[in-house]
């Protein structure tokens, strides 16, 4: 048995990818170096040929992965920060994700662009504290959030074996958590998602580095209320059948979100329990605000960031 | 079916390409008005030199990247016009089964990795593709098709720097006609377009783009050093196109442009200069005249696409889309 930390998981997820096969290739800035982590020493194990260092042209170095799927490479394309995620919402979006459909099914687009350090780092301010994967999934681009070092690889490798795009947010609250784990952990579907912890009160379901914290929480009120965590590990495509099955057993739900609050995923969540689900109370939803902007100071950026009282809170108000 | 579109190696079969393009966008332009065609196009008539010298430079292996003015590149590297009109009809078995339209026509068999939409987007997508192949050992040479207009798109500029730091076999090819939708290029343009490709050390060169051998030329030389592992090149044809920018300005009457500009570069038809002898001539415009009408006659005898598949194709492995209401 060995520790496995969540930027750990990423780098042998992207240095087993490369291993064994040939036309997987990283891009991006600094990776040569390793700097966000997940490319450390892949530069040294698999050439300047595999592992490009970009010059800061995030909306050419993105296309210019696009162009290289088509051409039979699977490149992974790292993003230093997630608000780059805005500036190449076009080529991912309207490139990247269209292509398949527009061209009558003549080819995919095998490209993950992967986020690492994604949703608040603390006094890093507003345009380095976002966590966009909502936005992703509202377009419709395969979007995973893993929270766990396992999950990270698993979720990895799969995104990277995937045909069509697939947008990978290493969240920077999870960034620091480690697993347990025994060889090397099994690759995770896109569109499974995991129920870490069983109960028969309440579904709560938590994104990213935020089912740790709905984990304590749970623990935390165990006895007073019983919380099944359900992590959905990748916001789309959902795992609605999991959701299902989970309200059957608990018949309430609260969604725990580390995104804005207006069109998020938590309100598609709520909004699809609504429709399916015969809920024993109004569902509640624990996310940052409508149009949230992260302040600087850290008093402020925590205030605006789902905390677990506020998850406390809304499970024993579902229990009302 | 009447697919086999003859390579471009004679000055006759250039012709009769750029002839084909011609009447292909003129067909087109009426079927926008009898509303044949949804949407709109935005026809290449006028630049027909610029697809057929480009493309008569390229093997069939070489790929290309196009615009949103793309119907000449597209039917220049071989697609057949009878799947590209179905294509513009919305039709199931059109060039991208009625799922992309005039703006993302592609056929990636023959090397169309798509027209699109976002102007300068190509830039990006085909140094990529050129950068790759050349790694996977492929001699291939990729093109990139785009406008005066998107000279000013930053991810151009971005590519440029890109292709230039990679070798990338890519040979971009501007098609400067002055014009980007209203905007004349010396009102949206500082500085000029082969000097932007100077900076990024990227040997660049003017042609006249009513010319088709001047392009073929210009191009042809740009795709040899590119594929002799020279890195990438840059060719400027100055062109027009002598229609309105897209179909609706037919409608909005609108006025950017003097008639007299207008009749001076119609006068420099690059058709007339392409025209071999008249008897010749005349039975290439007798025989593009029939192609041209057995694929618009299969074309509308095609089917149009099951709504039930409308979601078909967005993604490789599923999963299908939820649909919008419940089922
Ligand atoms: C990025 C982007 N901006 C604006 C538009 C709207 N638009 C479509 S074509 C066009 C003009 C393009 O001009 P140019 O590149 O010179 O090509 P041309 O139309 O002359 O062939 C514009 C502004 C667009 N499709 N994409």
């Amino acid at each position: 048995m060995t520790w496995l930390s969540y930027t750990k998981a990423l780098n042998r997820a992207l240095a087993d990818a490369m291993t064994e096969d040939d036309s997987v290739c990283v891009l991006g800035e600094d990776v040569r170096a390793g700097m966000a982590g997940p490319t450390l020493g892949l530069h040294r194990r698999f050439g300047g040929e595999r592992v490009l260092d970009m010059p800061l042209s995030e909306q050419a170095f993105t296309s210019f992965a696009i162009g290289a799927a088509l051409s039979g490479m699977r490149p992974v394309v790292e993003f230093q920060i997630p608000s780059l995620l805005f500036l190449v919402f076009e080529q991912i979006v309207n490139q990247a994700h269209k292509f398949r459909l527009m061209t009558g099914g003549q080819a995919s687009i095998p490209v993950t662009f992967l986020v690492p350090g994604s949703g608040s780092r603390t006094g890093w301010a507003g345009q380095h504290s976002d966590h966009p994967y909502s936005l992703f999934a509202h377009a419709g681009v395969k979007t995973a959030v893993p929270a766990t070092p396992t999950d990270a690889y698993g979720l990895l490798r799969s995104a990277i074996a995937e045909d069509d795009p697939v947008v990978l947010f290493a969240p920077a609250g999870a960034m620091a958590a480690r697993d347990d784990v025994v060889g090397t952990p099994p690759p995770v579907p896109l569109g499974s998602g995991r129920i870490h912890r069983t109960g028969t009160d309440v579904t709560v379901v938590a994104v990213g580095h935020l089912v740790a914290h709905a984990l304590s929480v749970a623990d935390e009120l165990d006895g007073e209320l019983s919380a099944e965590v359900l992590d959905p590990r990748t916001v789309h495509p959902v795992d609605w059948e999991l959701l299902r099955a989970s309200l059957r057993r608990t018949g309430r739900l609260v969604v725990y979100d580390d995104a804005n609050r207006a069109c998020g995923f938590a309100a598609e969540v709520l909004a699809a329990a609504g429709e399916e689900a015969v809920l024993l109370a109004p569902p509640r939803r624990v996310t940052r605000p409508d149009g949230a902007v992260l302040p600087f100071a850290p008093e402020l950026d925590a205030a605006l960031q789902p905390q677990p009282g506020q998850l406390r809170d809304a499970l024993r108000a579902v229990m009302r | 079916m009447t697919g086999t579109v003859p390579p471009l190696a004679t000055p006759a079969a250039r012709y009769r390409m750029m002839r084909l393009i011609r009447e292909f966008d003129t067909l087109a332009l009426e079927w926008e008005r009898s509303g044949t065609i949804p949407g709109g196009v935005h026809p290449c008539i006028g630049q027909e030199a610029v697809a057929v010298g480009t493309c008569a430079a390229l093997r069939p292996n070489d790929r290309i990247t196009s615009t949103h003015r793309g119907h000449g590149h597209v039917l220049a590297k071989g697609a057949d016009p009878a799947r590209l009109l179905a294509e513009l009809a919305g039709r199931a078995t059109g060039l991208n089964r009625g799922r992309g339209g005039s703006m993302h026509a592609a056929d990636l068999s023959l090397g169309i990795l798509g027209a699109n939409g976002m102007v300068g987007a190509g830039a990006a997508i085909a140094a990529g593709a050129a950068w790759a192949a050349r790694r996977r050992g492929q001699d291939t040479v990729v093109i990139s098709f785009f406008g005066d207009g998107a000279l000013n798109q930053g991810v151009l500029l971005e590519s440029l720097n890109l292709a230039a730091l990679h070798r990338a076999p890519v040979v971009f090819v501007c098609e400067n006609n002055g014009y980007a939708t209203t905007l004349a290029a010396a009102e949206g343009i500082a500085g000029s377009a082969t000097g932007r490709a100077a900076a990024f050390g990227i040997p660049a060169v003017t042609v006249d783009g009513m010319d088709v051998d001047a392009v073929r030329t210009a191009v042809a030389e740009a795709v040899a050093r590119a594929r002799a592992g020279a890195g990438p090149g840059f060719v400027e044809c100055l062109t027009y196109r002598f229609e309105g920018h897209h179909t609706m300005e037919r409608r909005l009457r609108l006025c950017y442009r003097t008639s007299e500009e207008v009749d001076s570069w119609r006068a420099r038809d690059p058709l007339d200069r392409a025209r071999p002898g008249p008897e010749e001539a005349d039975s290439i415009d007798v025989e593009v005249a029939g192609i041209l009408r057995r694929a618009a006659d299969w074309a509308l005898e095609q089917e149009r696409p099951d709504p039930a598949t409308a979601g078909a194709y967005t993604y490789a492995g599923g999963p299908a889309p939820r649909p919008g209401v419940p089922a």
